[in-house]
């Protein structure tokens, strides 16, 4: 019988010699995969050194120098604070305005109305951040809309220039990136409210529920396990407050309160050339990722739900 | 006492009073959502079709006061749209081929249970998603293989995505191994099968991935400034736009410090302000998305599916 031929069970080297073509279609992809993903690792020992680029790797062993300069400096704690403030604001902002409009979306029966503005709430998800940052200094201008909008509700006499309003930066941040991911940030709950069985509500609308009622009994316990596995996620991205908004945003004046641990390690790295400092500010970031990663992990273990690594 | 709204009956007047009121509130918001989402794009259009000296007297909203295309006429020579459009479109276009073949080909050889080496090769593949070297140790490694300052600088180092060959290889797993296996049997080869088989089959993920690797591609700007910032025959549009905006949010801190800014857009003194520039660049980098978003977005819910069962 030849197919108990084929099943009979071969040497791993044996085997490995008869899959000639899979090895090629993959290996030189997995060399690249570890080129560009875990040979930079060997970078770290920058933060270990007074690099120099004309050196290179022969440069200067200096130990923790870099990192307990991290630590006594000012602007790296002012910078640690700004993160972790816009990182919350965003996380917070995130789930509640897209628990809310996925809620609402959901009541809408209406398919071709319930699809219209799904399609224009998705839509700035694909801009990228510097139109978007375009689109928020025009608004936020002296005389731009949002200050017309203001006066117009009796909120304000005078307009204000927002950017330079340094307080204001971490909730313009929240608020832009509200507007940008809210629509997109509602397909996953939308996808776990479409799975919940209709004779639940149907139940519910015989024992006599409002909406309100269902939306509470039902729908948000329904989507609860979603929402545990998203925030547990989302905590293991804490140190990421986003880069690339508070880079094009930011200006003198809003900087103490603009600047996030990314924009500090682009500034010490490109403007001033000092790529060892640097590199030990991003090897902190990434080590306090993988920590928090794997801590929400168990966590999310204990709690009974799926594991995500 | 019944009432009838939307069609159903409403047994108590309170009942009906509280649909009617949700009714309105949910009309309200989804108004309210339309309006805030669209409405910085028409803002920021009137004002690269308005006259720009007239656009720093304020009070354009709704409508241009005064006409004019000057502000794209400028901007397409200063900030050499022509060629930063071409270097984008390559970008994506090349992007996107190459992302596509590359993944898909890693995800059909690690879909095969069969494969001796499935296992560290996919873990290897997985844990590049939380694995980070950090902005430095890249462009060291990018400044040694000498592609700064040069095209490839922007195909080569994100040709796999560990996200888009999740999704990619849920999918694959999902045709049935039998036609597979009917096709090794006949002595077809496994890159064969991959080419004949799995990519025709792949169409729709392989459609939602395209279209986020292409969008990627098109957004990105950061990489630009790292490594071609000294070549302006390299820049994309994106990277001019930035530019453009550092520019006017420079304005808001020194006046002094746009003289010395030295960008080509002050060539064309007082007829043009960083504001309507700006203004124009968000235009002109924002109409190629809204052109393809209605044709893709049938596609991308569909993957985002796909994606999520794994999450």
């Amino acid at each position: 019988m030849s197919t108990l031929e084929i099943n009979k069970p071969l040497g791993f080297w044996k085997k490995l010699s008869t899959q000639k073509q899979l090895i090629w279609m993959s290996l030189p992809i997995i060399l690249y995969v570890i080129l560009f993903t875990y040979v930079p690792l060997t970078g770290w020992t920058m933060a270990f050194q007074d690099f120099k680029p004309s050196k290179g790797f022969a440069s200067p062993w200096v130990g923790w120098k870099w990192f307990k300069f991290l630590f006594s400096d000012d602007q790296f704690v002012m910078v640690m604070r700004n993160t972790l403030a816009m990182s919350f604001i965003n996380l917070i902002f995130n789930f509640t305005f897209a628990i809310g409009l996925a809620l609402l979306l959901n009541e809408v029966k209406a398919k071709r109305l319930k699809s219209l503005a799904q399609t224009i709430s998705y839509l700035p998800h694909f801009l990228s951040w510097v139109v978007v940052a375009g689109l928020v200094s025009t608004i936020l201008a002296s005389d731009g809309v949002f200050n017309i909008v203001l006066k117009w509700l009796g909120l304000m006499k005078e307009p204000t220039i927002w950017l330079g309003k340094p307080k204001a930066f971490w909730w313009i941040v929240g608020f832009t990136n509200v507007w940008k991911e809210v629509g997109w940030n509602t397909i996953i709950y939308l996808a776990a409210m479409s799975a919940i069985d209709p004779a639940l509500y149907e139940a519910a609308e015989i024992d006599g529920c409002g909406r309100l009622a269902k939306i509470r009994h039902i729908t948000l316990p329904s989507i609860k396990p979603t929402i545990i596995v998203l925030l547990i996620m989302n905590l293991g991205w804490i140190m990421e407050s986003g880069f690339e908004i508070q880079y094009l945003l930011r200006n003198g004046m809003n900087a103490d309160y603009s600047q996030s641990i990314d924009i500090y390690v682009v500034n010490y790295g490109l403007r001033q050339g000092n790529y060892s400092l640097a590199t030990a500010g991003g090897m902190f970031k990434s080590l306090v990722n993988i920590v928090l990663l794997l801590a929400a992990n168990w966590f999310s273990g204990k709690l009974g739900e799926e594991k995500l690594v | 006492m019944t009432m009838r709204f939307g069609g159903r009956l409403y047994l108590s007047k309170q009942s009906f009073i509280a649909e009617v009121a949700f009714s309105a509130f949910r009309a309200l918001v989804l108004l309210g959502i339309v309006i805030v989402t669209l409405y910085p794009f028409w803002n920021t259009l009137v004002i690269s079709f308005n006259q720009a000296i007239d656009t720093t007297r304020g009070g354009i909203y709704l409508w241009p006061r005064i006409w004019s295309f000057h502000n794209y006429k400028s901007i397409w020579v200063t900030a050499n749209i022509p060629n930063a459009l071409f270097i984008s479109v390559a970008r994506a276009v090349c992007s996107t081929i190459l992302n596509l073949f590359f993944t898909t080909m890693l995800a059909y050889a690690l879909s095969r249970r069969d494969f001796s080496l499935r296992r560290p090769f996919t873990l290897l593949v997985l844990l590049s998603m939380y694995v980070n070297a950090g902005l430095f140790p890249n462009y060291f490694l990018i400044r040694n293989l000498h592609l700064n300052g040069t095209f490839w600088v922007y195909i080569i180092p994100g040709m796999i995505s560990a996200f888009n060959f999740i999704v990619i290889r849920t999918f694959i797993k999902t045709i049935p191994e039998s036609l597979f296996e009917s096709a090794r049997l006949d002595g077809t080869g496994d890159f064969r099968i991959f080419w004949s088989f799995v990519i025709p089959l792949s169409k729709p993920v392989l459609a939602t991935v395209a279209l986020f690797v292409s969008v990627g591609a098109w957004n990105a700007w950061f990489d630009t400034l790292l490594y071609c910032s000294a070549k302006p025959e390299l820049f994309t549009l994106q990277y001019q736009l930035m530019a453009l905006l550092q520019q006017s949010m420079n304005q808001s801190r020194s006046a002094a410090d746009i003289n010395s800014a030295g960008m080509a857009a002050n060539i064309i003194q007082s007829t043009v302000t960083p504001m309507s520039i700006r203004a124009a660049g968000t235009i002109i980098a924002t109409v190629p998305i809204l052109i393809v978003y209605p044709f893709l977005q049938k596609y991308f819910v569909v993957g985002m599916n796909v994606g999520s069962i794994k999450e």
